[in-house]
Parts: structure tokens; C-alpha cells; sequence
């Protein structure tokens, strides 16, 4: 296997992983633990071992095609750089995942817990190793969606939810604005692909378009990153379970805004929007998180804060702009991801050995724990910045940065003060973590008493304090080569000297660190009176809540904006709407008439018939006796809309469609039965005499102006048919089909080889769409509840079974069996006779009028004339049709037919004809559209009878007890509405 | 000749099945649009103009000349919107049965027009 493809199996790995783990059993724990555990190890030695690869500034590439068309690739992508986030993705996957095992109750449904986190760790590697800014964007949502489904796994919680649901409104949002500022790149640069891009550095700064790109790049990667003014997310977000908080939001997925900074550092860095908008933005979240972060009484709160400063150490050091200061960042984000988990497990551990994570209640716990206190000190001794610690290195770098001269301006003078003040802050709310924890007085109100955790449960923090150590002492040996794999990789021939010690000698950033460390003592020191009151929230910024901003955002833009825009311009009336809709039409008609006036053609029209002539004054006059009906007498109107249909279809006999004659026929017949078997649940409308006189004057008009604009459309289309049937017929595709219709389908009935050959695809769409309605009314019926005054049986029943009752020698439903039993017992000996008629039509639609789609509905007619004839119980005691199994089939031959002709390399659904010899039948033409046309019928018939069955059907079933009507349970609603 | 009737009909058609349309019943709407799809259909089978004695069927293998023959493109549109229109018909049919059953009226809004 050659190395690119490795690339993908590590991509996609997880991404398996998560499929399996998702069809886990609820209480499969230690299975799902096992399997996300196995799998990130596995993805943490493949990592590893593409090392060699990368560490001399080789990059390793894999591209498939992904959108041809768009001239997108799917293309992998790994470097120094790439390599070394991917390794921190996988390994901290790997450790959070043992930790999780334990830390995860057995009660929760634990394998959707893995199946997320591991898709999770896919979409971070796809982030990470994506080869195209496009592939980037569409993992970088991925995460926020598995960020989402994480915070609210415990979705029993409101404050889980909301979390959830802030997360992913901030950083989807964001990434919306990456995908348009990655879109602008594109643009300027003319591909996609990452290489191209980072090689077009200039082209893309020197660009008009750069400010908006860079703007909307930022927009992305601070929101991911919770930077300033987007922060307040991520403690909302600590409401996830705490591995989901070690592992997403401290170590990868908020690093990967900084790590999306980092990689396109080298095309967008170096200008003075770079330097003012990212170095404001990192400088404000380092000293806002920081300070925050003292006054927290939540332990996950706390480092929840310490990481948005953190994060905004790492912006701030992007946003310079000088090499230097990037391998500061890129060295400053591996230190925090294992400080900070680790300290997230920490805390985690505290919160389920003691059940709680109120810095107020606990106190003293380093007699209960002393391994894991340790640990956590060190850790956060780190996060401090105390010397011979990892955090001690990257801080000492940032302080040489921050005093050295970038441009000139107030900020970058003021930039030594703001970072000695942050970095008080920072050793001030670790000693507070440390400090309000495991000292003082023994805490005696704990939930639990506290003791230590298994011991694999502690074996991540154990191994992370132990990188820490062994990168702060021994950072030559440890952390260097791959450091400068890394920054070579970003940095190119740029990349500056560095010097990765401890002891560099007395000097500048040294100073610095003594002050802070003694600055951060002594504040928390005087902290103490103000700290043991255990206020909410820092002082002075108790107020100024991101998180109420942005809810008084999202109220304002999504309900009060909203309705106020409905209330304006909406209904929730549809007569309206229609009544604007049909008007909108006849206006966009009437525009163009208007600007370029009206003419019929020349084209010599067919011969004056005066018989068709009487036949659509019939026609019309069923029409209009069909609209005047439909209120009160339905069963008029249902017999006049058949008569308009059988004028059309005489219509289309007259006019050489033959096809569409036979079809409209028996349509009109099936939706005939379609409605009476309807109009029984349907309880009648009494006819108010003198209704129409007394109607308001508003009513009036109301049907006044409809009867205006009913003539209008009416009208207009009359003129666009004549102008249209006097223009001769252009030539178009239809020659096409007239003339292959033979040679290519086999067929001479044309319209029917264009059915089921040439345009196969579509009326494969249309039987699926058959199928879908069919499905629909079915279920829509199972749980019909009929009006309250349709429940019981028909008048007409009523009165049968009342004669039989009176009568001694009926028995009840006599009359009911008797009603009709000779048009019954002829239905009945119709079935075969319209099976026959079925099959015939379907077997010559090839060639003559026909088709499966008649013959479809002529089979289902047969079968509904036995239930009509016979009663749904008789018919049902005999023959059971399965119109679902039918369609089911029927789909099932017509999509196979279609795949067959891949087996020929053929695009799906070409068809192949020949001659059969058949004896005594003699020559016949067999061509695969006749089993295709089969599908087509099979899926006719399961459709058509299902839905008539269905219907068919409610009267055999007990009625459910129907409830009252809406308007009589609630009638304060419909005062309110009135 | 036959062209202004057809046409005069796919307008008869249009405006009972528009005006049903705009009724506040739900029947009604059923009906306005079974006419409606009556209208649509010979409107666009209308496109291939109108041919008399001319069925896009061949006579013979070799006949295969489009001045023969009816349009057939637009007639093999219709045939499939003549069944689907079934469907349409059926699904609003039931919709229009719950909405009775549940909402206590046959008003196309689930309640009475509060004029």
C-alpha cells in the first residue's frame, strides 16, 4: 500500500469505526471503549510511521477525483506540519477514549458516545489532512456537527442543549464565512488545491479581493478558535461529558481555527489588516479569558476560560506576522493540548470521585488523591509556566515576541505589558485551581467522599505530565526534530533560528517570566478576601455576557424581525396565497403581451368539425356545472368532472393520441371510485336556503374579484393555446424519436418507446413518485380518524338494516349482501375478462396503442371491481393481493432491467431488442423495455389498488373513537384567531 | 377552425378549475384541480399542434417520417401526467379526510373563515 493511500485509511478509519460502534448494543461499554480505543491506537502507529516521510520536508499527496465536473479532487495531504497536528488528533483521541471508558457511566447509552467521538476524530483528520480548501470546509462543518451532538449528549439536559445548539450557531456560522472567503481564493488563485494556493502568497495579499477574503478566513477560524468577540461558546460548551471537553474543546477542535491560521500563515500573514485584526482579536481573548478565568467557581468553567486565553496566546502570536513568533504558536499549541487535557481529565476525575466541581465545596483533597493532585499540580504548573515545564518554553518564546518590534504602533509597544499582565493572570488561576482544590481544610459536604480513580482511568493524565516533563526539561531531545519538521513544512526557507533550552542566560523574557510568576502570587494572594465570598463571575465584566448578547441577537433577527416581516407580508390563510398566486401568473402573462402585442398565426388549422364543436359545449358546460356544484352537491360535481374528462379523452381520440385516450379512460374511472369511496367519510354541507342572497356585501365581492381573475387566467390561456396551435410546429427532437423509434427501441407505437426506452429515467422517476404517494395515503390512513359525524353507517345502510331487523326471516345485513347481487355476480365474472383486456394491453403497447401503465390501471379496475362487488370482507377471504409487494416488485424489476445494462457497459437503462423465433407464435420482438414495462405495470397496479384498498378499508375497521373536533377542544384558540 | 375551439376549451377548463380553486371547501379544490390538470393536459398535448387520422404509431418500419405523424414527445409528457395527476388527486383526497376528521370543518384552512 503505498503511503497516499495510507493517508485515506487513516481518514477513514475512524470514520468506519464510528459506523460499527453506532449499531453497538445500548449497554455495550466496554465493546464500544474497546473498538474506539483499538482504532485510534491503530491510527496513531499508521501516523506515526508516515514520519519518515515528512521530518526532511517531504509531503505525501494522494488525489482521486471527487467532483470532476467542478474540477474538485479529493486530495490528501501530509507534511511536517500536518503530520504533527494529526499525531496530537489520534494519540489524545487514543488516551481520551481509555479515559472515557471509565469515565462514562454504564447507564448512559455509551457506543452512540464513541460512534460520535470517533467520527469526530475522522472529520478532525479530514480537517487536517485535507489536500483542498474545499474538502477542508466541508470536514471543518463536519466537526461543528459532531461538536453539536457531542455538547448535547446528555440531551436530558436543558443546559446541554443550549450549549449545544450556541456551539454550533457560532462556529457553523463561521463556517459558512470560511467557505465563502475559501471560495474567494479560489477565485483569485483559480484552483482549490493547497499547494497552488500556498505558492500564491502574493498574487492573493496584492488582490482587491484580499481584505474581504481575509475578513471573512478570520470569521471561520476565530469563531472555531472562540476568540474574542465569539468566545463565549465554549463555556456553554462544558456542558459536554469532560472527555468530549479534553478532547474537543481544549486539545483539536478549537485549535483548529489556529491551526487553519497557521497553515494558510504564509499566503494571508504579513500585512497590516493581518497584524491589527488578529493580533487585537488574540490579544483581547488572552487577557479577557485569563482574567475571567480567575473568578470561575466551576472547575471545567475555569479551564474553560484558561483555554480561550490560551487559544488567544496562540492568535496573538499568528497575528505578528514574523517567523519567529509562528513556531512560538505551532510549539505553544502542542504544549497546551497535553497540559490542558490532561488538566480536563483532572478535573473530570475530581468531579466523579467527589460529584462535584464547585471550587467553593471542595477543598482538600490532596489527602484523598495525592497521585492524581500531583499530577494535576504539575500540570497546571505548566499551564502556569513555571520553569522545567513544557508551558515554561512556549511562554519564554512568546515573551521574546512580544518585546521584540513588529510595527510600528501603540499596540505593539504596550504588547510587553499586556503579556506580563496576562501571564499573571494565568499563574494567578492556577494557583487558584491548585490551591482551592487539593489544599486547605478537608471539604466534609462532598456528594461522594473522594478517593483515587481506577488506575487506567488515571494512565492518560499520567503519560500527558509526563510528555510535559519531559519536553520541558529535555526539550532538545524530545519534541525538537518533530517541532522543526513542522515549522520547516509551514515556514519553507524562511524558517528562522531557534534555540530550544532552558537556560538561555539572564535576559529579557526571563525578567518577564519572574515578574509574572511573582505578580500572578501576589494577585491571587490579595485575591483571597474577594475569592472566599464565591461571587458569580469576574467583577467589573459580570455584566457584559457574550453569551445574553448573543441571545438578544438571535431573539431580535429570528422571532421579533421575523414576525414583524409576517405580520407585514404573511398569511397563514391559503385562499390568499392562491388568489396572489394565480393573480401573479396572469400578470407575468400579460406584460410581455402588453409590450409586444397579440397576433395569431397563418398556419392553415385543421377542418371545422361542428361535432367537436357540440362535444365541448358539452365539455364546458360539465365544467362549469362541475365548479358551481363542488359546495353542497358532490356527488353532481364528481359526475360533471367525469364528464369533462371524457370529453378530454374523446378529445385526445380525435386528435390521433390514442394512448392517452385509453389512459385518460381508465383514470377517469379509477378516480371516479377514488372519490365516492372518498365522499363516504366526508359528512355532508347543508345547503342554507337563500344562503346566496343573504351573503355579506364583502363575500360578494370576494367572489366577484375570484370570478374576474378566474376569467382572466381562463382567458389568457385561451389566447397562448390559439396564438400558439395557428404557428406551424417547429422542427425539434421529436424527429428524433419518430424516426429511431423502429431501428433503436423496437417499437412503432412511438410514444410508447419513448416511455419506456428513450426517456426510461424519467418514468422510472414517475412510477418512484407513484410509489412514494401510494406509501403516503396508506400511512396517512392507518391512523384516519373520520369526522364525528361520518362514524356510523351510511343513510342508506341505516335503513337496510332497519328493514332487515323488522323482517323475522332476515338476518341483519341481508339487504346490505343482496343490494346489487346482479351487477355483482357480472363483476365478478368480469375479472378474468379484464385480466385478459389488462395483459393485452400491456403485451401490444410496444407496438400499438397501450402500455403498462394502462394496462396497470386496467388490472387494478379488475381487482377493485371484486372488492366493489363482493364486499372488502368476501373479496379479502379469497384473494389477497399485496399491492405493496407488487410495487415493491415492480420497482425492483424496473431499477433492474436499468442495471442490467451496466453488465453490458451501457448507461443505466438502455435498452437491447431482438427477433425471437418462437414456434407456432412465429417471429416476436423481445426487447428488454418490455420488462422494464412490466416494472412500470407492477408498480400501476400495487399503487393504484393499494390506495383504493386503503381507503376501501376504513369502512371495515371499527372507527376509532373519533375525538371531538379541534374547534370544540380548544375553543379559547379559535376566539383568539376570530 | 378546431384550434379556436380547443382553445376556447383549454380556457373554459382553466377558469372553472381556477375559480374552484380559490374556494374556501376543500372539495372544491379537489375538483378545481382534477379540472385544472384536464386544462394543463391539453395544453401541453396541444403543443404538438393538432393532427387528425395521424397516431404517432408506424405503419411500417420504413415509414418512420415525422411529417406523418402527430407529435409524440408531448403525448408521451401527458401520459405519465395523466397518472400522476391520479396521485395527486388520491393523496389530497386523504388529506382533505384527516383534515375533516381532525380539524371539525372542510375549510381549507382547518377552520372557519372568521368573516
Amino acid at each position: 500500500m503505498s503511503s497516499g493511500t495510507l493517508l485515506l485509511v487513516i481518514v477513514f478509519l475512524p470514520f468506519v469505526g464510528s459506523f460499527i460502534a453506532a449499531f453497538l448494543r445500548q449497554d455495550a461499554r466496554n465493546g464500544a471503549a474497546f473498538l474506539a480505543g483499538s482504532i485510534a491506537l491503530c491510527a496513531t502507529v499508521l501516523t506515526a510511521f508516515q514520519y519518515p516521510e515528512v521530518k526532511d520536508g517531504g509531503v505525501l499527496r494522494l488525489r482521486t477525483d471527487w467532483v470532476p465536473a467542478l474540477g474538485l479532487d479529493f486530495t490528501m495531504r501530509m507534511n511536517g506540519f500536518t503530520w504533527l497536528f494529526a499525531m496530537l488528533v489520534v494519540s489524545i483521541g487514543f488516551l481520551v477514549a481509555l479515559y472515557a471508558r471509565y469515565y462514562m457511566s454504564a447507564a448512559d447509552p455509551v457506543p452512540r458516545f464513541f460512534a460520535l467521538l470517533l467520527a469526530f476524530m475522522g472529520a478532525m483528520l479530514g480537517i487536517v489532512l485535507s489536500g483542498n480548501l474545499i474538502q477542508l470546509v466541508f470536514f471543518w462543518e463536519l466537526t461543528s456537527l459532531f461538536s453539536f451532538l457531542l455538547i448535547g449528549y446528555w440531551h436530558h439536559s436543558a443546559s446541554a442543549r443550549e450549549g449545544a445548539r450556541m456551539a454550533l450557531t457560532v462556529t457553523a456560522a463561521g463556517g459558512l464565512c470560511l467557505l465563502l472567503g475559501i471560495l474567494l481564493i479560489g477565485h483569485i488563485v483559480g484552483s482549490y488545491d493547497l499547494d497552488r494556493v500556498l505558492a500564491s502568497g502574493a498574487l492573493i495579499r496584492s488582490s482587491d479581493l484580499y481584505l474581504p477574503t481575509l475578513i471573512l478566513v478570520l470569521l471561520g477560524a476565530l469563531t472555531k478558535s472562540a476568540q474574542f468577540p465569539f468566545h463565549f461558546w465554549l463555556p456553554h460548551a462544558m456542558a459536554a461529558p469532560t472527555p468530549v471537553s479534553a478532547y474537543l474543546h481544549s486539545a483539536t477542535m478549537v485549535k483548529a481555527g489556529v491551526f487553519l491560521l497557521t497553515l494558510l500563515w504564509p499566503v494571508l500573514s504579513g500585512t497590516e489588516a493581518w497584524f491589527y485584526i488578529v493580533v487585537t482579536a488574540g490579544l483581547c481573548t488572552l487577557l479577557l479569558g485569563a482574567y475571567a478565568a480567575i473568578f470561575q467557581q466551576d472547575l471545567k468553567g475555569l479551564l474553560a476560560y484558561s483555554t480561550i486565553s490560551h487559544l488567544g496566546l496562540i492568535t496573538l502570536l499568528l497575528g505578528l506576522g514574523s517567523p519567529l513568533a509562528a513556531v512560538a504558536a505551532i510549539f505553544h499549541t502542542l504544549n497546551h493540548a497535553t497540559f490542558k487535557a490532561s488538566l480536563f481529565m483532572a478535573a473530570g476525575i475530581i468531579d466523579h470521585e467527589s460529584g462535584t466541581r464547585d471550587i467553593r465545596r471542595l477543598s482538600g483533597l490532596l489527602r484523598h488523591m495525592p497521585v492524581t493532585a500531583t499530577l494535576a499540580m504539575v500540570a497546571a504548573a505548566a499551564m502556569a509556566g513555571v520553569p522545567l515545564l513544557n508551558g515554561f518554553l512556549s511562554k519564554e518564546m512568546f515573551f521574546a515576541e512580544a518585546a521584540a518590534f513588529h510595527v510600528d504602533s501603540l499596540l505593539d509597544h504596550s504588547l510587553p505589558y499586556f503579556a506580563m499582565m496576562a501571564s499573571a493572570f494565568s499563574v494567578a488561576y492556577s494557583l487558584r485551581f491548585i490551591h482551592g482544590v487539593f489544599f486547605g481544610e478537608p471539604a466534609t459536604d462532598l456528594p461522594r467522599t473522594p478517593h483515587e480513580p481506577p488506575h487506567w482511568m488515571r494512565f492518560p493524565i499520567e503519560l500527558l505530565v509526563l510528555i510535559c516533563l519531559l519536553v520541558g526539561i529535555l526539550p532538545a531531545l524530545t519534541i525538537k526534530p518533530f517541532l522543526s519538521a513542522a515549522v520547516r513544512s509551514v515556514l519553507g526557507p524562511d524558517t528562522p533560528y531557534y534555540s530550544l533550552a532552558v537556560w538561555h542566560g539572564f535576559n529579557e523574557p526571563l525578567l518577564m517570566s519572574v515578574i509574572a510568576l511573582v505578580g500572578g502570587i501576589l494577585m491571587y494572594w490579595l485575591l483571597q478576601a474577594h475569592l472566599a465570598k464565591g461571587i458569580e463571575g469576574p467583577p467589573l465584566m459580570r455584566r457584559l455576557k457574550g453569551q445574553r448578547i448573543f441571545e438578544r441577537v438571535l431573539v431580535a433577527v429570528s422571532w421579533r424581525g421575523a414576525r414583524s416581516v409576517e405580520r407585514v407580508l404573511g398569511t397563514q390563510r391559503l385562499q390568499p396565497q392562491l388568489r396572489l398566486l394565480v393573480a401573479f401568473a396572469v400578470l407575468a402573462a400579460v406584460w410581455p403581451l402588453y409590450q409586444h402585442g397579440f397576433e395569431a398565426g397563418h398556419h392553415a388549422g385543421t377542418e371545422f368539425d361542428p361535432a367537436f364543436l357540440l362535444l365541448w359545449v358539452v365539455g364546458g358546460l360539465s365544467a362549469i356545472g362541475a365548479a358551481h356544484q363542488a359546495k353542497y352537491h358532490r356527488l353532481a360535481a364528481t359526475v360533471l368532472m367525469g364528464g369533462a374528462g371524457l370529453v378530454t379523452c374523446i378529445t385526445f381520440v380525435w386528435f390521433s393520441a390514442p394512448d392517452l385516450a385509453v389512459t385518460q379512460l381508465l383514470v377517469e374511472i379509477v378516480t371516479t371510485v377514488l372519490l365516492l369511496l372518498g365522499l363516504r367519510w366526508l359528512p355532508k354541507r347543508i345547503e342554507i336556503s337563500g344562503e346566496g342572497l343573504t351573503a355579506g356585501f364583502r363575500a360578494r365581492m370576494r367572489r366577484a374579484r375570484d370570478l374576474t381573475l378566474s376569467i382572466a387566467a381562463g382567458a389568457g390561456i385561451s389566447l397562448i393555446v390559439y396564438a400558439l396551435l395557428t404557428r406551424p410546429l417547429p422542427d425539434a427532437v421529436s424527429r428524433y424519436f419518430v424516426e429511431n423509434s423502429y431501428d433503436k427501441g423496437g417499437g412503432r407505437n412511438v410514444v410508447n418507446v419513448i416511455l419506456v426506452d428513450f426517456r426510461g429515467f424519467d418514468t422510472f422517476g414517475e412510477i418512484v413518485v407513484l410509489a412514494v404517494v401510494a406509501i403516503t395515503v396508506f400511512s396517512l390512513l392507518r391512523r384516519f380518524r373520520p369526522a364525528q359525524e361520518s362514524v356510523q353507517a351510511p343513510e342508506q345502510q341505516q335503513r337496510q338494516d332497519a328493514y332487515d331487523r323488522t323482517a323475522p326471516e332476515r338476518a341483519l345485513g341481508d339487504t346490505l349482501s343482496d343490494y346489487l347481487t346482479v351487477p355483482g355476480i357480472i363483476m365478478q365474472w368480469l375479472f378474468p375478462v379484464i385480466g385478459m383486456v389488462a395483459i393485452y394491453l400491456f403485451l401490444r403497447g410496444h407496438d400499438l396503442p397501450g402500455g403498462g401503465f394502462a394496462a396497470g390501471i386496467t388490472m387494478s379496475i379488475a381487482l377493485v371491481l371484486q372488492y366493489m362487488a363482493g364486499g372488502t370482507r368476501w373479496i379479502e377471504a379469497r384473494l389477497r393481493v399485496l399491492p405493496i409487494r407488487w410495487m415493491g416488485l415492480g420497482l425492483l424489476c424496473a431499477a433492474f432491467t436499468g442495471l442490467g445494462a451496466w453488465v453490458f457497459a451501457h448507461p443505466f437503462l438502455t435498452s437491447h431488442f431482438r427477433y425471437l423465433e418462437l414456434p407456432l407464435i412465429g417471429k416476436m420482438p423481445a426487447a428488454t423495455a418490455l420488462l422494464f414495462d412490466l416494472g412500470v405495470f407492477a408498480t400501476v397496479v400495487g399503487a393504484t389498488v393499494l390506495i383504493l384498498i386503503a381507503l376501501a378499508h376504513q369502512s371495515v375497521r371499527s372507527p376509532r373513537a373519533a375525538r371531538p373536533p379541534l374547534s370544540d377542544r380548544k375553543p379559547a384558540v379559535v376566539q383568539e384567531d376570530a | 377552425m378546431m384550434e379556436l375551439v380547443f382553445s376556447l376549451a383549454v380556457g373554459v377548463l382553466t377558469s372553472s378549475g381556477v375559480w374552484l380553486l380559490l374556494r374556501p371547501r376543500t372539495f372544491q379544490v379537489i375538483i378545481g384541480l382534477s379540472l385544472l390538470s384536464y386544462a394543463v393536459n391539453l395544453f401541453i398535448f396541444g403543443m404538438g399542434r393538432l393532427r387528425i387520422g395521424a397516431a404517432p404509431i408506424l405503419k411500417s418500419p420504413d415509414a418512420a417520417v415525422p411529417a406523418l405523424y402527430a407529435d409524440p414527445l408531448p403525448q408521451a409528457l401527458v401520459l405519465t401526467a395523466i397518472v400522476i395527476s391520479f396521485a395527486m388527486t388520491s393523496l389530497f383526497l386523504v388529506v382533505l379526510l384527516a383534515s375533516r376528521g381532525l380539524t371539525g370543518t372542510d375549510h381549507v384552512d382547518g377552520r372557519e373563515d372568521p368573516q
